[in-house]
């Protein structure tokens, strides 16, 4: 049927894509977006090697599940990161960020 | 070429076309607004795995939380009326990309020397539950109860943080 | 006291007294001069007593007194030193101890003793004089006493015991001692007066002479030793050793061992003695005081290098058969003939009473050497002995005519006057009567004048001997210088005490006091005396009266006794012929002489002493001079190892220049040091854009590197 390496390709063109995003994007809650598509892609090989694994052996759905709640809690600190440099900085241009420069 | 195999290569596709505009639209909510699509794909793709509750779970958690998380957060990032955001990319997106091609190859050459690269799914078996499977799993101490709790401490620390990063003392 | 302790004690008491007087006695004048004149007393007393044992002994000649010790361990023997008083020893010992004591006593009242201290005498000038204000209130200067008057014993003492240490030591090496003594003393006395740079240079000049001959005489010692392996004079005098060195050629001119031997033996005297040509230093060392001069120069000192050839005397004639001279014979009377012409020539012309007195001698001492030359043994120590009495006594009567003129010098306060030429004096004799008949005397012994005096005897059986055994030449040389001697020496008394006083300060001299006359009448007694133990036996009239007790004692001496000369007219006549001759030309001529313009024997190259020094200083001084100062100081010295120094000084500065700055700045400083902070600092500050503090930067570079180094790991490790 669907041989397991379209998953895979799927999922690391996923995981490029977002890769692109979080090095070249210029916002900082872009970047984020780029995170999730990252995290995407891991969710999309996770549950692949799963089904066409053993399946009696949840352990893929399980990690699935427990990237899924990382992500959240992820994104929303990152969020909340963003919106207070906002404040402070009244900027969210990654590249103003330098603070930590030399 | 089977239905499944068409439908996965259009919602691949799809989805693949979605992240591309995420990743490049230089207006952020249209960016969010691509991440959802992108991410209603790969539900699809879950539900094509046989793996149907997370379909559902990804559905509500992603986009339903997560993706409207980011709106909020564009929303309240924005500089003035956001008439002209500037460039999307920064100055080295050149090198992000050669980055992202070569991870892509990279991945995909490596993947093709697994020997299982090409195998095919197995049938599942009748009266096999996947979400009873799964939230037995989630909860017997046999099983991942741990990385359960633990999550949840987590997201209970996430919570807070938010809340003490994002909270405006005024 | 055995007969020889006593002689080894006989040469210490001068040398106590030189200790003592250095030590401690020098600033008391009167314990000084009675420490010394003690000490020559008590070596005179000891030498009368071995004297008197010696002439007692019968056949005293074989077997004299001696006595040896084990000295210097040489391997499996040893090298003795000891005494011996044969009968010539004993014989010059009477001489040395009279000679010595006298001088002694002569010099208390030489250098004015009890006279008050001088104006402004220093130590090393001769003292000049002190004012004194008798009762009347007139000022007087008077001789005045010397202000290093200690020092002068102390040097004479030493000198004696030099002299004496020569006189009874049994082996060459001892000799050589007492012969580098008086040397020393020698230079120490003629330069007594340091201060005038004449003396200085006198007695540098009297040194440096006399080791010129002192260097070959111990070559000729080291020959002998290792040829012998002994340096006694009885283990080398046995038939056996002298026939070997006689026979055994040295290599060296065709000589035999012995020859050679004795001709560098002989060097040493002819630098001592005063023979040509090392004769330039004795009438420079004119500039000491005169009793240096008598004991030195005329008694002692001289007489030792006679002696030294008559010690060796066996060895000269070790290859010698009655005959044909051998080679070193011949050397030794050439050069003693030629020495007593030459000298006697040059004193005829000398107007300083000192110089013709210093030649006289040269010329006498050339009179012994001949005589030694032909192996006339007896007749030269013979004249040896009877010179020393006459020619001390005479240089001991001009040191009193001296003193006598210093007082009138001083009455007249003319400074500019000489006292010590002759044609300043004149007269003397009413002036100084002791001293005028006692150089009388001496002055005829000089001359030969017979029968009254000692000098006839002695000068007579060397004539006689020389005519005897047919060598024509040295006949007729030592003839020639008799009669000029006999011409000077009445041209000296004529000049110095007849006639009239020529000039004010001679007639203001007076009469010395006893201390110096006393000794001037001694000596007289034995210059008449003396002559009468050495008649011969066929000699008319007198001879036999009284044996012949000189030649019989003396000539005990040799292994083989030499035998009496046959009696002949020739040389007798030729003798008085001379010795009269000379006396009665003399008289004549300078009878009436009153300037020294009148005076026609004031030939230039007499009076310049052939202009000798002035060769030698072209010759040999300046060209040592330039080699000195010119070659080795300026060019080895400073120019060449200096040079070779100012090398090193530069060269270690550069190599120092060079590594502190082509090594230690660029390399440890710069490039290790500084270059280390310098480096990590630029790679810091050039490193540190990389931190930009832009996220998606870091990211981009921990991308590239996994790929870089992902890569390098699989393709080398896993592919």
């Amino acid at each position: 049927m669907i041989p397991l390496s379209w998953y895979l390709i799927l999922a690391a063109g996923l995981f490029s894509v977002g890769l692109f995003g979080v090095l070249a994007r210029r916002n900082a809650v872009a970047i984020l977006l780029g995170v999730e598509l990252m995290l995407n892609a891991v969710n999309i090989n996770l549950v692949a090697f799963w089904r066409y694994g053993d399946i009696s052996m949840m352990a893929g759905q399980v990690f699935t599940i427990i990237v899924f709640a990382v992500a959240a809690a992820e994104v929303a600190v990152g969020l909340a990161l963003v919106i207070s440099v906002y404040r402070r900085r009244n900027t969210v241009v990654a590249e103003e960020l330098d603070l930590l420069k030399w | 070429m089977t239905a499944e195999q068409i439908i996965f290569l259009i919602v691949g596709a799809v989805t693949l076309a979605s992240a591309l505009m995420v990743v490049t639209a230089r207006d952020l909510v249209h960016a969010a607004l691509w991440l959802v699509a992108a991410l209603f794909g790969v539900a699809i793709v879950y539900t094509l795995l046989n793996a149907g509750f997370l379909a559902v779970v990804q559905v509500v958690v992603y986009i339903g939380a997560i993706a409207i998380l980011f709106i909020f957060a564009v929303m309240l990032t924005r500089r003035q009326a956001a008439k002209d955001t500037g460039p999307a990319l920064n100055q080295n997106w050149w090198l992000g990309a050669l980055l992202a091609v070569l991870t892509f190859g990279g991945l995909v050459a490596l993947l093709q020397t697994w020997s299982g690269f090409s195998k095919t799914a197995s049938a599942i078996p009748s009266g096999f539950d996947a979400v009873n499977q799964l939230g037995s799993a989630l909860v017997s101490p046999a099983g991942y109860v741990l990385p359960f709790e633990v999550a949840s401490v987590l997201l209970l620390a996430a919570l807070v943080g938010a809340v003490y990063l994002a909270f405006n003392k005024k | 006291m055995t007969t020889e302790t006593l002689i080894w004690l006989i040469p210490l008491p001068p040398l106590v007294a030189f200790a003592l007087i250095v030590l401690f006695t020098n600033k008391n004048k009167a314990l000084s001069h009675s420490i010394a004149v003690g000490a020559a007393f008590l070596s005179w007393l000891g030498a009368m007593i071995v004297f008197f044992r010696a002439v007692t002994t019968e056949h005293f000649g074989e077997h004299p007194f001696h006595s040896s010790i084990n000295w210097l361990p040489t391997g499996e023997t040893w090298l003795k030193v000891g005494v011996l008083i044969d009968p010539t020893s004993a014989a010059v010992l009477f001489f040395v101890a009279w000679t010595i004591l006298m001088i002694f006593l002569y010099s208390v009242g030489y250098h004015n003793f009890g006279q008050p201290a001088g104006d402004h005498d220093h130590k090393g000038l001769p003292p000049h004089g002190a004012t004194v204000t008798d009762a009347h209130g007139h000022k007087h200067t008077v001789l005045s006493v010397e202000p290093m008057y200690s020092r002068f014993f102390a040097f004479i003492g030493l000198f004696a015991f030099g002299m004496y240490t020569l006189v009874v030591s049994d082996n060459l090496l001892t000799l050589f001692v007492g012969w580098e003594i008086m040397g020393l003393c020698s230079y120490l006395l003629i330069g007594f007066w340091f201060a005038k740079p004449s003396a200085r240079a006198a007695g540098i000049k009297a040194f440096m002479t006399t080791r010129i001959g002192d260097v070959f005489m111990l070559l000729g010692i080291a020959f002998l030793y290792s040829a012998t392996g002994t340096l006694t004079f009885r283990e080398i005098f046995t038939e056996e050793t002298l026939h070997v060195l006689g026979t055994v050629p040295s290599g060296v001119f065709g000589l035999s061992a012995a020859g050679l031997i004795s001709i560098l033996l002989f060097i040493g005297t002819v630098g001592k003695s005063a023979q040509f040509p090392l004769h330039v230093w004795l009438p420079d060392a004119m500039e000491g005081p005169t009793p240096v001069s008598a004991m030195i120069h005329a008694a002692t000192m001289v007489s030792a290098g006679v002696y030294a050839v008559i010690r060796m005397f066996p060895l000269l004639t070790a290859d010698f058969h009655g005959h044909e001279l051998t080679t070193a014979m011949s050397v030794v009377a050439f050069i003693g003939a030629f020495t007593a012409i030459f000298a006697a020539t040059i004193a005829v012309a000398q107007n300083d009473i000192k110089r013709v007195l210093a030649y006289s001698t040269i010329s006498q001492l050339g009179f012994m050497i001949a005589a030694l030359g032909i192996g006339a043994y007896v007749a030269a120590v013979f004249h040896l002995i009877t010179h020393a009495f006459f020619k001390a006594l005479l240089f001991l009567g001009s040191g009193s005519v001296i003193h006598g003129m210093e007082h009138g010098v001083l009455h007249t306060g003319n400074h500019s006057v000489d006292p010590q030429d002759m044609y300043n004096m004149g007269g003397l004799r009413k002036k100084m009567p002791i001293t005028f008949w006692t150089f009388l005397i001496g002055g005829f012994a000089l001359s030969g004048f017979p029968i009254l005096t000692a000098g006839f005897w002695s000068k007579d059986e060397i004539l006689a001997d020389a005519f005897g055994h047919g060598h024509w030449a040295v006949f007729l040389t030592l003839a020639l210088a008799a009669f000029l001697t006999a011409f000077y020496t009445m041209r000296q008394i004529t000049l110095t005490f007849l006639g009239e006083p020529r000039t004010k300060e001679a007639e203001h001299a007076h009469e010395t006091p006893w201390t110096m006359t006393t000794p001037l009448v001694i000596l007289s007694f034995f210059a008449i005396t003396y002559g009468w133990v050495g008649i011969p036996e066929h000699f008319p009239l007198l001879g036999g009266i009284v044996p012949n007790w000189f030649h019989e004692f003396v000539g005990g001496t040799l292994a083989e006794h030499p035998e009496a000369l046959e009696f002949s007219w020739i040389p007798l006549l030729t003798s008085l012929g001379v010795a009269l001759g000379g006396l009665f030309f003399g008289w004549l001529a300078y009878r009436n002489v009153t300037a020294v313009e009148q005076d026609k024997l004031q030939f230039p190259v007499l009076k310049n002493k052939y202009y000798f020094d002035e060769a030698y200083d072209f010759l040999f001084i300046k060209p040592a001079f330039w080699l000195s100062e010119v070659f080795v100081s300026k060019w080895m010295d400073k120019g060449l190892i200096d040079g070779i120094l100012h090398i090193f000084g530069p060269i270690t500065g550069g190599v120092g220049f060079a590594i502190r700055n082509y090594f230690d700045v660029p390399i440890v400083n710069e490039f290790l040091g500084d270059g280390s902070a310098n480096s990590v600092y630029a790679l810091g500050k050039n490193l540190r854009p990389i931190q930009t503090g832009r996220i998606q930067q870091y990211l981009i570079l921990s991308m590239v590197v996994l790929f870089v180094v992902g890569g390098l790991v699989y393709f080398l490790l896993l592919a």
